[in-house]
């Protein structure tokens, strides 16, 4: 179906003799762009009022330079809203289809609020993660900022999706759409069946416990629609029967009790997937409570790359949005008013206050993912002694397969341990803060010098670290012969403490599981320092 | 290859209704409790407009585990000026000044600020409906958009070829013929007037050749005035109708109100959403409604709004000084014959005892029969002689209500005969 699927046939000519040197396994073969056409006699039209047509011509001209540089990615689907459906889209993360939660109703509330009141422009574009990759262009759009949607999101994101390894590891971007829709009306049922309230009751406590149904280390295994809904009903027939075991009320046979003193743990390791885990074993659940647990963990899931992902994803859609059109206007497909328009919300959109600012909200994911993107090009085309001794891998070597290698098999974190330069350290002047809870002063650990570039480096890698971001909060027993209590326990990073709401969120841990429930908090030493206890709720 | 390019901004709009839905009555208490309060501070006539509600941001949040504060961190800033390795900082007062530093503004921003955002008017008076307690029916009697009624409104130059007036079109084509032609019109004349004296003259070569110059330019005009066409689309005119309500009738309601010391703020509030329904009643079925503030406590007296539902007297309770005051005022503005004239009045039932004969006598006899419905509430309990009085009347007079409340859903009991009779009638 796609035609940018094999770009290595295309690229085997200019092939450069330094690409077999560089092992590693990497799948991308294009060494060097491809040439460009016939350069047009003139550049495309640029009325501000888009039309159809015109997308198209500009879609045509921005899909074959993408090619060019072997962006490789799902077929493309352009959707045109309105600045309405914009907002529904925001309100429901960003899916064309979900269920229906009042969370989603207070979002859309409030962008509805500060976008009337023009304290909040829409985004540009919306791009969902599927296959075909759908991307919204917004009807208010001028021509120009239709064309750079179309390269920022049809072939930046798009591409991104397709090629880095967690997404293709942990998300399904041909089946996300249907399994949307067959949450949607598995939740709509129960709600007709159920009643609104207990479905969400249920939601409730399964979205604060959203980030804890991730699988962090274990693959699961793609499933297409069908095969999810036949499955479903086998699996919920069949649960309900081994949670009742675990439960067992009779008696054990006289001989067994021995060994039954020898109190097993349950479970036997802590498990880190809270939802899945109560998916599983919560004993009070009805089947179809199960699977809504299941729908919130399958949804939360797919988010989980996106989350890891943020600074690549949007560096690298910036950096070919804006490669893609410099490379058109150069050729002569666009005119000087396009590139106007789109270099001044470009310009906005990568612009980075420093600390301090008015503005300043930490560190802008745009600006850092377009720089150091754009460095690593740098630094193949034309390295500095300093980078060729902080990348010898990288100095020289062509850059166009290094920047794919470099969106593939990396996330945040690492991406910035493994490419984050000297050179940018300085042009962001960044510099480390370390807030020790002991210590009455805050201390600068490290700034943009030669003893402190390592220092910052690894602890920028750190911040987007999602296990160090959220608490580690693990499934760590459950009392099988007494209470059916369940405890978790939060192991500290770095000492430091849960935030207030973790009783809120223990009261929906209860309602889940059903009995009791306790949460210990463990500091470095292993000493437990702090403990929450939440009576069973009443049924 | 598979690509394409949809029109979606036809299909679905909207989409968030049902989720906006679910987050209104999830926070039902929060919203009714604000209505009471806007509806307290509002003039009647200002009802039905939306509100802008406010909610605690503690009450909507949603719980999830998350880092506080305390213990080690590390953060990475941009836009270093001065500082060095080693250097010390003050802390920066108000907890989590420095910044989550995670690029997510509106992690640190979660100030203990409300969530504010706008009621509908179609929400608000729903709100305000379930605070009544009103049947289905009479919520869309209530919410009925007005009958319209196409009309007659002269003539315009679009429409369908059915409401072609010909008449109208024709005589546009005349004065547009006459109009343009009137210059060609004038010279043609001259020229056939010059042209007739030179066939007067006698004949010779140079008048010959300037006789047919003249009538080559006579040709030429005549077949210029042939040209203008005899019927053109700008001549077209259409029988134009425009859509208008049909109720053009006036309505004009009496509020009546005893303010003697025992009507507290309380027994007040409920009064003015008795007053209020009535209002909104009115406004289904009458253009223009006039409002007429009636307080007494011995005497009566006509206050503007503010004062009726906020000044407060005491003293004794002469009910009848109201009722020859509203008479009065209906003899003086409001004849009858023009006017509907609606009466409603609340009080707490105590009369000077004397007084209540008077107050039956006056309404049977002078009142209800120039009133199309007369309501009457007792914002009490004990039953005093006012209402044995009106008790009798209810009975022998149809278009006469009474109603004890304690309650605001009590109150629409009171109008359930008024709805009836007019879902019948309209």
């Amino acid at each position: 179906m796609n035609q940018l699927e094999r770009p290595a046939d295309a690229a085997s000519p200019t092939r450069s003799p330094l690409g077999g040197e560089r092992g590693k396994g990497q799948r991308f073969a294009l060494q060097q762009p491809l040439p460009p056409g016939a350069r047009p006699e003139a550049p495309l039209p640029d009325p501000s009022d888009w039309s159809f047509e015109l997308i198209e011509r500009y879609h045509d001209v921005i899909r074959a330079a993408a090619k060019r540089f072997g962006l490789d990615t799902y077929p493309n689907q352009l959707e045109v809203i309105t600045a309405e459906q914009m907002m529904d889209a925001y309100a429901s993360v960003g899916m064309p289809v979900n269920y229906r939660h009042w969370s989603y109703g207070k979002e859309f509330i409030a962008n509805e609020k500060s976008y009337r009141r023009g304290q909040m422009g829409l985004a540009y574009e919306i791009v969902i993660n599927s296959d075909p990759c759908i991307s919204y262009l917004m009807e208010e759009n001028t021509t120009a900022m239709q064309a750079l949607v179309i390269a920022h999101a049809a072939y930046g994101h798009n591409s991104f999706f397709k090629g880095n390894y967690l997404f293709r590891l942990w998300t399904d971007a041909s089946s996300i759409i249907d399994y949307l829709i067959y949450a949607r009306n598995y939740i709509a049922e129960c709600e007709e069946r159920h009643g609104v309230e207990p479905v969400e009751d249920l939601l409730d406590s399964c979205h604060a416990l959203q980030n804890y149904g991730v699988d962090r280390y274990r693959r699961p295994g793609k499933i297409s629609l069908s095969e999810e809904k036949t499955r479903s009903a086998e699996r919920q027939a069949y649960a309900q029967l081994q949670i009742n075991d675990i439960w067992r009320t009779l008696p054990k046979r006289p001989d067994r009790i021995e060994e039954a003193a020898d109190v097993k743990r349950f479970p036997a390791e802590p498990q880190e997937n809270i939802l899945y885990f109560f998916e599983k074993n919560a004993p009070l659940l009805e089947p179809w409570q199960r699977e809504i647990v299941r729908i919130v963990r399958k949804v939360a899931q797919y988010f989980y790359p996106q989350r890891q992902t943020q600074v690549m994803n949007e560096g690298w859609a910036t950096l070919w949005h804006h490669h893609l059109l410099n490379t058109l206007y150069d050729e002569g497909h666009l005119s000087d008013g396009v590139m106007i328009e789109w270099l001044k919300s470009h310009t906005n959109v990568i612009y980075q206050p420093p600390v301090g600012h008015r503005a300043y909200s930490g560190i802008n994911p745009y600006a850092l993912g377009f720089a150091m993107y754009t460095d690593i090009k740098r630094i193949c085309e034309e390295p500095t002694a300093e980078d060729r001794e902080w990348f010898p891998d990288l100095a020289g070597t062509p850059w166009l397969p290094a920047l794919h290698e470099a969106m593939r098999n990396f996330k945040d974190e690492s991406f910035i341990g493994q490419y984050l330069s000297p050179k940018l350290i300085r042009d962001f002047r960044l510099f480390s803060i370390l807030d020790e809870e002991s210590s009455e002063h805050l201390s600068v650990a490290a700034i943009h010098d030669t003893s402190g570039y390592r220092h910052v480096r690894e602890a920028l890698s750190r911040q987007y670290d999602l296990g160090a971001r959220e608490p580690d909060i693990q499934v760590w027993n459950v009392n099988l012969r007494g209470d059916r209590s369940l405890t978790l326990r939060h192991t500290q990073h770095k000492s430091r403490p849960l935030s207030e709401s973790a009783e809120e969120v223990l009261k929906h841990v209860a309602r889940l599981w059903g009995f009791g429930v306790n949460l210990e908090s463990v500091d470095g030493a292993g000493e437990i320092t702090m403990r929450w206890q939440v009576p069973a709720p009443s049924h | 290859m598979l690509q394409q390019i949809i029109d979606r901004r036809l299909a679905g709009k909207n989409k968030s209704i049902g989720n906006r839905e679910r987050f209104l009555r999830r926070y039902q208490k929060q919203l009714r409790e604000a209505v009471r309060r806007a509806v307290d501070g509002r003039g009647i006539r200002d009802i039905e407009k939306g509100e802008d509600i406010h909610l605690p941001r503690r009450d909507i949040s949603e719980p999830a585990f998350g880092h506080g504060q305390g213990g080690t961190r590390e953060i990475v800033h941009p836009g270093n000026q001065e500082y060095l390795r080693g250097d010390r900082i003050d802390r920066p007062k108000g907890g989590s000044g420095s910044g989550r530093g995670q690029g997510k503004a509106g992690d640190s921003g979660e100030g203990e600020d409300d969530f504010v955002f706008h009621l509908t008017k179609e929400e608000f008076m729903q709100i305000f409906f379930d605070d009544l307690a009103l049947p289905r029916l009479t919520r869309t009697q209530l919410a009925e958009t007005p009958e319209m009624k196409s009309h007659r409104a002269g003539f315009s130059n679009s429409g369908t070829p059915a409401n072609l007036s010909v008449l109208r079109s024709m005589r546009g084509a005349i004065g547009r013929r006459i109009a343009i032609g009137a210059g060609s019109r004038a010279q043609l004349g001259e020229l056939e007037r010059e042209l007739a004296e030179l066939v007067k003259a006698p004949p010779d070569p140079v008048q010959d050749a300037l006789r047919h110059e003249l009538e080559m330019r006579i040709s030429a005009l005549r077949a210029r005035l042939m040209r203008i066409p005899y019927l053109d689309p700008i001549d077209l005119r259409f029988r134009n109708r425009v859509r208008v309500p049909v109720p053009t009738t006036k309505a004009v309601m009496f509020c009546l109100m005893d303010v003697s010391g025992s009507m507290d703020e309380a027994r007040k509030e409920l009064a003015k959403r008795f007053f209020i329904l009535l209002y909104l009643f009115l406004t289904r079925h009458y253009d223009k409604i006039d409002l007429v503030f009636i307080r007494h406590h011995t005497q009566a007296q006509e206050v503007d709004e503010e004062n009726f539902f906020h000044a407060r007297e005491t003293g004794g309770t002469v009910v009848s000084s109201a009722l020859v005051l509203m008479d009065e005022i209906i003899s003086a503005r409001y004849p009858p014959g023009d006017w509907n004239i609606y009466g409603a009045q609340a009080s707490d039932g105590d009369n000077w005892h004397h007084d209540s004969g008077r107050c039956r006598e006056l309404l049977t006899e002078t009142l209800l029969p120039k009133c199309r419905y007369f309501a009457y509430v007792q914002v009490a309990e004990e039953e005093q002689n006012l209402w044995e009085e009106y008790a009798r009347l209810q009975e022998v007079q149809p278009h006469f209500a009474m109603r004890k409340v304690s309650e605001a859903s009590e109150i629409y009991p009171v109008f359930r005969d008024l709805f009836k009779a007019r879902g019948v009638n309209t």
